[in-house]
């Protein structure tokens, strides 16, 4: 009985020491150390490729966009996220189009579910590697996607 | 005399504590209520409810190609295997056939979830026990199946990857080769959380004989996954029902016979072997050719019911669908796992210590906004 009670005060003792080898271990190679030093490592840090992090729309180097407002993926979206507003546009050859006047997205509601890219017919938007997205004010994150004075890119239709 | 007013020791002599809802051991917003004589439980009662999101009713609202994404948020830890669910359920009115190549895909990602489930339970059991140094250790493995998920699904928790039809989008290229990499890391260091925590004489007294649930009783429950599989209980749905080519893969499932913490254990560590195993088979050999079936844009289920059950890391996840005929489900219900594990609670914990409710809790593995949906 009282020899039970030793051996398991030793035992206990016993596999303290095997963890602590382990930590042991690890402590004394630094090669093995998988943290990054976050934020400090900004200027290198790399999301992945297809990391989901907000939605953008690009726009080439003359401020042209591809969205031509169809509102595919304002019905995809799961929360309402985007809004789309349009207006009609007289065209250089007289005929009327019809062309987005803002394209609202608020990130707060956006679950980042890619369901609206995939949506999209056209590839207007598509989502950007961001992540440091908290703000004081909620307002601040409803987004108008399309840049000022933007106009639809030539052969989209 | 407690806040509300009401005696802490009840006409019979109990002494009613509260544990949660924001208690750090019950991983979430859970509300135990529990009644001791000293220190032993003479019974728990689950408050639920505090992170109920009406999951189930906000998916009729919603199309049959939108509906999945909140899954993720129910067993935030098998959100990938939830997706499955729902997308299996949506195929099987469409009655389309899925491409192979998404078939193994999912595969993959399924049992990839499942690896990178069952080590964040592992950190977190040792945390729960006394041992900060596992937690450590499992999130490091972890961290790199959550990279290659997220390379590829461009999310690490909430992927919404799988569609009706097939995956959304293709594997990364340097899928199997991170895959590889980091399996061969998982088998290695499996060694290392043995010698860890499982060995500890420690972690053996406080877990084994501690909330012991009779395979009966396991059944009569109503609970499944690892949790009845450590009373013996036979339940492994990719066994008995497989879905979406498990039917095509070699793994045991595992059996342990304790009944108690320990067992429950055990089965979570050999599951993660077979996880592996599973993964192995498939990486080198996924079929080339399309990742989506053609569907068409607005999917209508005819009418009726659908039903479709796959395993997650917590056991039998269930999908079911009322159909009229619309774009969206008439009625939508989830059978969640870790709702009817749960139920057994009160039962394990009778006649153990309090202390003990901590190691009960750690191994069932609840995830609480399962159980709430
Ligand atoms: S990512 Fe999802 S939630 Fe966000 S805007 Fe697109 S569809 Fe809506
Ligand atoms: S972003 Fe794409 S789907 Fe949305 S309105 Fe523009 S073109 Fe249509």
């Amino acid at each position: 009985m009282l020899k039970d009670y030793f051996k398991t005060i030793f035992q206990a003792i016993q596999s303290l020491f095997t963890g602590m080898k382990l930590t042991g271990y690890y402590f004394t190679h630094l090669k093995e150390i998988q943290t990054e030093e976050y934020p400090d490592n900004r200027a290198t840090l790399k999301m992945a490729e297809r990391f989901r992090g907000e939605v953008i729309m690009p726009h080439n180097e003359d401020n042209e966009h591809r969205c031509t407002g169809c509102q595919a993926c304002e019905i995809a979206c799961p929360n309402g996220t985007i809004k789309i507003i349009t207006k009609q546009e007289v065209l250089a050859d007289g005929k009327k189009k019809k062309r987005i006047d803002s394209f609202i997205y608020h990130h707060d509601l956006c679950t980042l579910c890619n369901l609206c890219i995939v949506a999209c017919p056209s590839d207007a938007i598509k989502m950007g590697q961001t992540f440091e997205h908290s703000v004081y004010d909620k307002k601040l994150l409803k987004k108008i996607l399309n840049k000022p004075g933007s106009k639809l890119m030539e052969g989209v239709e | 005399m407690n806040l509300l007013g009401e005696d802490i020791v009840n006409e019979n002599g109990e002494f009613v504590i509260n544990m949660g809802p924001q208690h750090p051991s019950t991983h979430g917003v859970l509300h135990l209520k529990i009644w001791l004589q000293g220190e032993t439980i003479l019974r728990v009662q689950p408050h639920l409810g505090y992170i109920h999101r009406s999951i189930e009713k906000m998916s009729e609202s919603l199309s049959y190609r939108n509906f999945i994404f909140a899954t993720s948020r129910m067993d935030y830890l098998s959100a990938h295997i939830n997706n499955l669910a729902c997308a299996l359920c949506v195929e099987q009115g469409l009655e389309v056939e899925v491409p192979e190549r998404a078939k193994v895909i999912r595969l993959l990602m399924a049992e990839l979830t499942r690896l990178s489930s069952h080590q964040l339970w592992w950190g977190s059991t040792g945390l729960d026990l006394g041992a900060v140094t596992p937690f450590f250790h499992a999130f490091r493995e972890r961290e790199g199946i959550l990279e290659v998920i997220e390379e590829t699904c461009g999310a690490r928790l909430t992927q919404n990857y799988m569609v009706p039809g097939g995956v959304m989008m293709d594997l990364h290229p340097d899928f199997q080769r991170k895959t590889k990499a980091i399996l061969k890391q998982v088998k290695e260091k499996i060694s290392e959380y043995h010698e860890l925590l499982s060995g500890n004489i420690i972690f053996q007294q406080r877990t084994q004989g501690v909330g012991y649930i009779s395979p009966e009783d396991a059944v009569s429950f109503g609970m499944t996954g690892p949790c009845a599989r450590a009373s013996g209980v036979s339940c492994d749905v990719r066994k008995w029902y497989p879905y979406s080519g498990y039917e095509g893969v070699q793994f045991d499932e595992i059996l342990e016979t304790g009944g108690d913490c320990y067992a429950r254990y055990q089965v979570r560590m050999k599951e993660m072997m077979q996880s592996v195993s599973i993964i192995e088979q498939l990486i080198d050999s996924i079929p080339e050719g399309e990742i989506q079936a053609k569907t068409k844009n607005v999917l209508k289920l005819p009418k009726g019911e659908f039903y479709q059950k796959v395993e997650t890391a917590r056991g039998e996840l269930g999908v079911y669908i009322v159909s009229d005929g619309a774009a969206s489900p008439y009625r939508v219900k989830y059978r969640s796992p870790n709702f009817s594990n749960l139920s057994a609670m009160s039962h394990m914990a009778k006649g153990a210590k309090i202390g003990d409710l901590v190691a009960i809790m750690a191994t069932m593995d609840l995830i609480i906004p399962d159980i709430d949906r």
